[in-house]
């Protein structure tokens, strides 16, 4: 008997929980507006402090979810979310059969950083090549000419280079690759670039966290790492050598270099990589990530509150973007973005 | 060899195993230990009055509380939807198909299902429920915290299933043949007496089903997708512990990585609690079946 | 010979056997329902994958099965480094949480004082409620980091072992196959563990009793006694565990080291079918995501190839047995 009291029980509680469901659904709705979006977990930690602040300041709930660029690419295909986000622009191609236009957010910089004992962070300079060569195992040894080149001043160990890179597909191994292609042929005919790739050497340590704990915890290794995740977990980063010639550190007004003087004003839905920007203060692994929606959106409203939450993002959110070591688009690219909204989008 | 020397060799390999049987329990309960103490130490900064009142919208100045109440709804209703068919399923196979064709296959795979990942799991209710309702409602319900709690089911359903079967094989013949020499029909013999003999094991084995549902993440991200307001609505996007611990690791900030690792013993103790609970509610004599 | 007699006692008794087998048959129904449900649910999530994955899978032949090259770039994609490195960390996980797990049931079930089994087996059941991200993350930043401290002493030992020796030479990274193994077999431990405390409470006592009465040892019991009667369940429960090995994705992905190699060193990083899917599905599209969901059905069908393996064996044994 108390065997079949329990299921009766149990069943009674689940007919409530279905009935409370059904007359939820059907009977309350309409708040203020919930739009969602998906995609680059490279966005998320300032998509969402943003979200927060504009939930108090207008009550509509913008969800964003990290689940993957690529995730994001086809959930808004799907139509499941408002907006998509990658760190991997989409081609004109896909852009126009799908009805799709995409649009930058914010800035980050991407640092190699690496454990050698009695170098300190900022210390050892590298260039494009060099990271090439070091990732295509090339370059073995911590003391080998090519470096040594770029650091005279160092005293650089003759111990072997434990290659790290990340393991999970990624926006920073996009990236970080995309550069490597622009500045080393081999790079580009051998491994060539994408969100993962088929690494010549080394270990893959899963995200950022992964990456740079292997990197602290192997010595003699060198790994690439978000700038706001390298500056947050005391990681020790190297200098870089950028297209222009001149090293430069990874700080926020040279991430904002290399945006400024990328090509954007000839790019075409904002399908430009800017890696290996040409300013002469541009930080040369400097990565955006592009929100993503359709020109004719099935829900008008959704579509309305999503401009409204970027357009407010552009012009209060900066300090907020700063705080968590991200950069805000530069004035003459948001300039761009919003004419890109009067002509494309039809709402 | 004598037999003295057979009657100490028997003594020693004795000996050998109890002293093994302690020190494999030693063994498990130091990992324990030390996976516990690793999630303490490094939550502990976050354990805060405000991770249960605030919502993970506001980061690191927030609280877990949405996906707190997204994990035990999703919990629940998964629980509610494995348990019992994975307890009837499995008596199934016990009771009815225990030497026949059917059910030597559908035991065979119960075991496949049992090591299926998670995120095909996932993926299999996000094409059976998330994109129809997407579908059948221009895209106002997609994901949802009941298409989680579906997911999250499949995972538990071949752990009850499998444990229920093998608990009510054990239950001896003796106790069938008994009662039904009473007539007393078979619903009644399985439902009243064989179930109910078995009762302890397949308690365990739904517990263990919800420790292994509760901490996952692949299954939930494309079907309950996650939240960061609260909502208790079962067809809204829901937020989970799982998912929230799963991106606060990927951010940069400490502070995140010290909730995450919060929402993580939270997890566990939820867990805990539960197995304490149900055993402490259920504890009787154990039966001999004598 | 049914009684047909007009006493109403008899009608009643005629009518109350009909409706226990009306309840019998529903009941049955019911049942088999819910059984076939769980044969539905697997063809369906097997199917999906298959069709998901179709364009890799029957693209290029036997390409996908043959291959170790995994290249997102140019699209080609081989299977092999990830189904070896599923067997391996399993294979490792099971050789090291089945002895220990049989050793957890004999102290719960034999030698532990009454008052000490219940907090006990309950902690050993907690190791299943942590989540396995956590699991993940403890072997990133406090097991991994352990493992390399230890690993030139396993190097500089077993290492020089003639057969085995092989398996424990490479770097001292901390990250590799071992490492995932271990890290598995304590997840799956309590799974194992506890249906192995649970079935062996069942054996009859009179079983156990006779035994004892022969003069048997604690030991012999058990190895004669108990696990002959319990065999099947004990079989379920490692089944149980290696399931999970076999799936596990987040804590084997943080200390597998993810390169798609082959080597025949356990120390070295390796990759496994679940770590790869869980690693590179968020990001993938096109033929990419294609080869991860192919990736899914063949864990599938490893699974049926190493189950089917197992229950052959068991057949064997039984035979040998002459049962």
């Amino acid at each position: 008997m108390l065997t079949s009291r329990k299921y009766l029980i149990r069943s009674t509680r689940f007919a409530a929980i279905v009935a409370i469901a059904v007359a939820s659904t059907f009977g309350v709705a309409a708040q203020a507006t919930d739009i969602t979006g998906a995609g680059s977990s490279f966005v998320y930690p300032v998509v969402s402090k943003w979200s927060a602040a504009y939930a108090e300041k207008t009550g509509n709930h913008v969800n964003y979810q990290s689940i993957g660029s690529g995730g994001g690419i086809a959930q808004i295909k799907a139509g499941t979310v408002d907006f998509g986000a990658s760190d991997m622009p989409l081609d004109e191609a896909t852009l126009s059969k799908f009805g799709l236009g995409q649009f930058p957010d914010v800035i980050g910089g991407i640092v190699p950083a690496f454990n050698v004992e009695g170098i300190a962070p900022g210390k050892m300079v590298l260039d494009g090549t060099t990271l090439a060569d070091i990732y295509l195992g090339k370059v073995t040894k911590w003391n080998d000419p090519a470096i040594a080149k770029l650091n005279p001043s160092l005293t650089l160990p003759a111990a072997t280079i434990t290659v790290v890179h990340r393991s999970d597909g990624s926006g920073t191994t996009f990236n970080f690759s995309d550069y490597l292609a622009k500045v080393s042929p081999e790079w580009k005919t051998k491994v060539g670039e994408g969100t993962a790739v088929q690494w010549p050497v080394g270990v893959g340590g899963k995200g950022n966290e992964g990456v740079s704990a292997y990197v602290k915890q192997i010595k003699n290794s060198i790994g690439y790492v978000e700038y706001a995740f390298a500056l947050q977990n005391h990681i020790g980063y190297a200098l870089m050598k950028n297209a222009a010639g001149n090293v430069v550190e990874p700080t926020i007004a040279n991430f904002q270099a290399a945006a400024d003087t990328a090509d954007w004003k000839n790019s075409k839905n904002f399908n430009l990589v800017m890696t290996n920007a040409p300013g002469a203060k541009a930080w040369p692994i400097t990565a955006t990530s592009w929100v993503i929606m359709y020109k004719q959106p099935k829900n008008l409203t959704n579509a309305k509150v999503t401009f409204d939450f970027f357009k407010w993002a552009y012009e209060h959110g900066q300090d907020q973007a700063r705080s968590l070591d991200y950069v805000p688009l530069p004035p003459s690219l948001v300039e761009q973005i919003e004419n890109y909204w009067k002509t494309e989008y039809k709402l | 060899m004598s037999n003295a020397g057979i009657y100490l060799r028997r003594r020693l390999v004795n000996v050998i195993a109890l002293l093994f049987g302690g020190f494999a329990t030693v063994l498990g309960l130091i990992f324990l230990v030390w996976i516990l103490w690793v999630t303490i130490s490094n939550g502990l900064s976050a354990i805060h009055p405000r991770l249960f009142t605030k919502i993970t919208a506001y980061a690191d100045q927030g609280g877990l509380a949405n996906a707190i109440v997204g994990s035990l709804l999703m919990d629940m209703m998964a629980l509610l939807i494995c348990a019992p068919i994975g307890v009837l399923a499995g008596t199934y196979l016990a009771e009815y198909a225990n030497r026949s064709k059917l059910g030597a296959s559908i035991r065979f795979l119960n075991d496949i299902l049992l090591s299926a990942p998670s995120i095909v799991m996932g993926l299999f209710v996000y094409v059976i429920i998330v994109l129809p309702m997407s579908n059948l409602t221009h895209g106002n319900i997609s994901f949802s915290g009941f298409a989680g709690a579906v997911a999250l089911a499949l995972i538990g359903l071949p752990v009850i299933v499998r444990t229920t079967d093998e608990m009510l094989q054990l239950v001896p013949g003796t106790l069938r043949e008994a009662a039904l020499s009473l007539g007393v029909p078979q619903w009644k013999l399985t439902v009243q007496v064989l179930i109910r003999a078995a009762s302890s094991g397949i308690l365990t084995g739904v517990l263990l089903a919800l420790a292994r549902l509760a901490g996952e993440t692949a299954p939930l991200l494309f079907t309950a997708f996650g939240n960061n307001f609260m909502t208790v609505h079962p067809l809204d996007k829901m937020a989970s512990l799982p998912v929230a611990i799963y991106q606060y690791t990927n951010d940069p900030s400490p502070a995140m990585h010290s909730i995450a690792w919060a929402g993580a013993l939270l997890i566990t103790l939820f867990v805990l609690a539960l197995s304490l609970l149900t055993r402490l509610l259920f504890s009787r004599k154990k039966v001999s079946y004598e | 010979m049914q009684v047909t007699s007009a006493v109403p006692l008899a009608r009643d008794i005629d009518r109350r056997a009909r409706a226990d087998a009306r309840h019998d048959r529903i009941f049955h129904r019911v049942l088999k329902f819910c059984a076939l449900l769980v044969l539905a649910t697997l063809l369906g999530a097997a199917l999906s994958t298959l069709w998901g994955g179709r364009e890799v899978l029957f693209g290029h032949g036997l390409h996908f099965l043959t291959s170790d090259s995994w290249n997102p770039v140019e699209d080609d994609y081989g299977a092999l480094a990830p189904i070896f490195g599923t067997l391996v960390t399993s294979l490792i996980a099971l050789v090291i949480a089945v002895p220990i797990s049989f050793g957890v049931a004999i102290f719960l079930t034999e030698i532990a004082p009454t008052w000490m089994r219940g907090p006990v087996s309950a902690a050993i059941e907690l190791l299943a409620g942590i989540p396995s991200i956590i699991y993940g993350m403890w072997g990133l930043f406090v097991f991994v980091p352990f493992m390399a401290n230890i690993e030139p002493a396993l190097s500089d030992t077993l290492g020089n072992l003639p057969l085995i020796g092989k398996l424990f030479q490479g770097p001292p990274l901390g990250l590799g196959l071992l490492t995932a193994g271990i890290v598995l077999a304590v997840m799956i431990l309590p799974f194992i563990s506890s249906v192995m405390r649970e079935v062996f409470q069942t054996v009859p006592t009179r079983l156990k009793e006779s035994s004892y009465a022969l003069g048997s040892t604690t030991w012999e019991v058990l190895w004669d006694i108990v696990l002959p009667y319990t065999r099947s369940a004990v079989i379920g429960g490692i089944f149980l565990g290696l399931g999970r090995a076999l799936g596990e994705t987040m804590a084997v992905t943080f200390v597998l080291g993810n390169s798609y190699n082959i080597t025949a060193s356990l120390l070295m990083p390796g990759t496994s079918i679940s770590s790869s899917i869980a690693n590179e599905f968020n990001e993938a599209v096109g033929v990419h995501r294609s080869a991860l969901i192919a990736l899914g059905f063949l864990l599938f069908v490893v699974t049926f190839v190493v189950l089917l393996i197992a229950r052959l064996m068991l057949h064997q044994l039984a035979k040998r047995e002459g049962k």
